[in-house]
């Protein structure tokens, strides 16, 4: 039964995600739609149709099912739309080899063998993994289906299915009222003003669908956001204004730039190390500038607020010189003439940034927002290792610092697999998100 | 890069503006930002000088602990042996990196083949990929091949890169087609070709590729952390562990002398490849 409808509920999904204009696109999608749930329900075993498991199990099935359907669709029509631009601007039209068939194979046999191996094949074991109640260093294996999954929810299926569909639902109400009323009318203005904090109000509905009770996901969930996001706006915002800073030919600028950058460079272990130095509440330089000043420095062993802070500052500062440098490539392609002809014209600063710099830019920030975003989620795990081991009362402890402790500390590594499918399907999400929000904006290269 | 023709590219065109004519202020906020962000550097420099006492009395002058802190660092914990050890992980996988990558765009450009665009986006798809979520599965893969505390477990997995595949085929692709033409003429191979014609006009991509992925295996942790429990195999980033807690209670000065000395073999090939890194950014950005 079940199955029939998550089969039906990804075609239809399938179709959505895919376009539904011809008789061969609504055939595509429901293929394609029927693939990703034929995919994932094997790769999960179709456990969560059998008769008796739990009817949250059935429900994040389905969903399951529906989230592959979608990602096959739009996936693939994402390569479709790419294939033309793309392969046009790299394929070679005169002067290829003409040897053996083998040859190119022969050439990309070991890049594909050691994605095969070390990429491929521990995705698909992730989602094995995932419903396994399995222990680190013991060959014995017990069956948990989706249960790893739905401890980490609320349990009202209900709300967890309910609850990010209202959001989606409000965000494509809101974007299609504002692309159907007139320009200029208040409601063209208000859901202009509503439409850039639709991410927000969908992040915010995820808040609710994680458990909250003992020790549950939802703070974790809070931490990434908050601690990813930060790093990455400021990190942003601050490279940009020191690209803008340092593009100025000034004596010594090749040095300034040098000695800018190279913090790059440094590890995120480190970074945390050097934080770790400055804030520490008894031999820190703060802490002793404070005392003398007469006021107690907090400790960010113990004040959550400040140990956030800490974790993204030290990020912020490795960071930097990374953001500053691809900026600097960056504004170098902004055209200059058209700079000096809307100054003639009489437009400020602010209007030339506006205007000129910015879509300029735009391929080089869609390309650090990316970066930026990995770095946040992951590369974050040393910086918070060294400094604050995800203390104090977990306020620090971030999705992967989460799994690694779940997974490999306390060696459950079904557990641990959940919360990584969880994470891979929040990259997906991000990198799809900003995949439709530059699409039209920004001219791609044969990048 | 803008080093040279910096002056010509500024944006600060028009009227007046804030720093247009007058360059003090420009320097005023320049070095403003470099005391903030090589701040936590120095202090970390003179920390690493300093005793304990030396450190909680709050002194402003180099102290006497650095011979210590040295034999503690390096004799005691060995450091110098994780450094090479990180080293030659490093250099392992940049250089597979390379190649591979070279070959990977050379198949790409310079041949035509049924499915190419398929394989191109097996590749390309692997971009939305990290490592990381996906570590659990693959230190299960890594451990049941037998590379537990081994240089091939710390190295094998991250030889492929599709950030460098694209790279070079970007590059190549850019490169003028009668390049291929005239070398079939003479009869050369796809590989004489390679060596010969493509890898001396993509120095400035190599050495670009080559800093980046550097700076990331010597920057790697949390894989070495899983993979690596034998002390005498583990890498320097995780060899940092512990040194806080040499003596009873907290030392300083050791922890900041290893986080500084580990800090310079990346700095070093920065500053050694920073030419060819610079221009192979401002190549690729300009496309």
């Amino acid at each position: 039964m079940l199955v029939a409808a998550s089969f039906l509920i990804a075609a239809a999904v399938g179709v959505l995600s895919f376009g539904h204009s011809t008789k061969r696109e609504v055939a595509s999608g429901v293929v394609l739609g029927a693939l990703g749930a034929a995919t994932i329900l094997a790769a999960l075993g179709f456990c969560p149709f059998v008769s008796d498991a739990e009817s949250t199990e059935g429900v994040l099935g389905v969903a399951l099912a529906a989230t592959f359907a979608w990602m096959f669709g739009a996936g693939t029509k994402a390569v479709f739309s790419q294939k033309a631009a793309d392969l046009g601007s790299g394929d070679i039209r005169t002067g290829a080899f003409k040897l053996g068939w083998w040859w190119p194979w022969l050439l990309l046999s070991p890049t594909l063998v050691i994605l095969v191996f070390f990429l491929y094949l521990p995705a698909y074991r992730t989602f094995t993994l995932s419903t396994k109640l399995t222990r680190l260093g013991t060959p014995r294996v017990g069956e948990r289906c989706l249960s790893n999954f739905s401890e980490l929810l609320v349990t009202n299926p209900a709300v967890v299915i309910m609850l990010p569909l209202t959001a989606v639902a409000f965000i494509w109400g809101v974007g299609m009222w504002h692309r159907r009323s007139e320009p200029g009318s208040w409601g063209h203005n208000l859901t202009r003003t509503i439409r850039p904090f639709g991410i927000l109000i969908f992040l915010y509905s995820l808040y609710f669908i994680f458990e909250n009770e003992n020790g549950g996901y939802r703070l974790i969930y809070l931490n990434t956001v908050v601690i990813s996001s930060s790093i990455v706006i400021v990190s942003m915002v601050a490279g940009l204004a020191l690209a803008y800073l340092t593009f100025q030919n000034v004596r010594g600028i090749t040095v300034y730039r040098t000695l800018l950058i190279w913090p790059y460079a440094i590890s995120p272990p480190v970074a945390g190390i050097l934080f770790f130095m400055m804030f520490n509440a008894t031999g820190g330089i703060f802490a002793a500038l404070a005392n003398d000043f007469g006021f107690d420095f907090p400790n960010y062993a113990t004040n959550s607020t400040l140990a956030r802070l800490t974790i993204i500052l030290a990020s912020v500062w490795k960071l930097l010189g990374y953001n500053l440098l691809f900026f600097l490539a960056g504004l170098q392609t902004v055209p200059r003439d058209q700079i000096e002809a809307a100054a003639l014209d009489g437009a400020n600063a602010i209007q030339r940034f506006r205007s000129i710099v910015m879509p300029a830019l735009g391929p080089i920030a869609f390309f650090l927002l990316i970066t930026n975003l990995t770095f946040s989620f992951f590369d974050v795990y040393g910086t918070i290792d060294f400094l604050t081991k995800g203390a104090p009362a977990g306020a620090t402890s971030v999705a992967i610092y989460e799994l690694i402790r779940v997974g490999v500390d306390n060696g459950d590594l079904g557990r641990g697999a959940a919360q990584s499918v969880v994470l891979f399907l929040a990259v997906i999400g991000l990198t799809a998100w900003q995949f439709k929000q530059s699409e039209g904006r920004i001219s791609y290269g044969s990048a | 890069m803008a080093a040279r023709d910096g002056g010509g590219l500024s944006l600060n065109v028009g009227k007046p503006g804030l720093l247009r004519g007058r360059r003090w202020p420009t320097h005023v906020l320049i070095w403003g930002s470099m005391l903030i962000i090589l701040f936590p550097l120095a202090y970390a420099a003179l920390v690493s000088t300093q005793t304990n006492a030396e450190v909680f009395r709050f002194q402003l002058t180099p102290g006497s602990g650095l011979g210590k802190h040295f034999d503690q660092v390096w004799n005691d914990r060995n450091l110098g042996r994780l450094m090479w050890n990180s080293f030659v992980q490093a250099f392992l996988i940049t250089g597979a990196k390379t190649v591979l990558s070279l070959l990977a765009g050379l198949a790409f450009v310079y041949f035509s083949f049924r499915g190419k665009w398929l394989v191109f986006f097996f590749v390309l798809i692997t971009l939305m990929m990290p490592t990381e979520v996906m570590i659990l599965a693959l230190f299960r893969i890594v451990a049941d091949l037998g590379w537990r505390n081994s240089m091939a477990g710390l190295v094998v997995p991250f030889a492929a890169s599709a950030t460098g595949a694209f790279l070079f085929r970007q590059h190549f692709a850019n490169l003028p087609r009668d390049l291929s033409e005239a070398s079939q003429i003479d009869g050369a191979t796809p590989l004489q070709f390679l060596f010969k014609i493509l890898i001396p006009l993509s120095w400035n991509v190599i050495g670009a590729l080559a800093v980046i992925q550097f700076v990331f295996v010597w920057n790697m942790y949390l894989w070495p952390v899983l993979i690596i429990s034998d002390r005498d195999q583990q890498v320097v980033q995780v060899g940092l562990q512990g040194l806080a807690t040499l003596d009873t209670g907290l030392t300083f000065g050791p922890l900041m002398l290893a986080a500084l000395l580990v800090s310079i073999p990346p700095a070093i090939v920065f500053i050694a490849l920073q030419k060819p890194f610079m221009s192979g950014f401002a190549l690729t950005a300009d496309k």
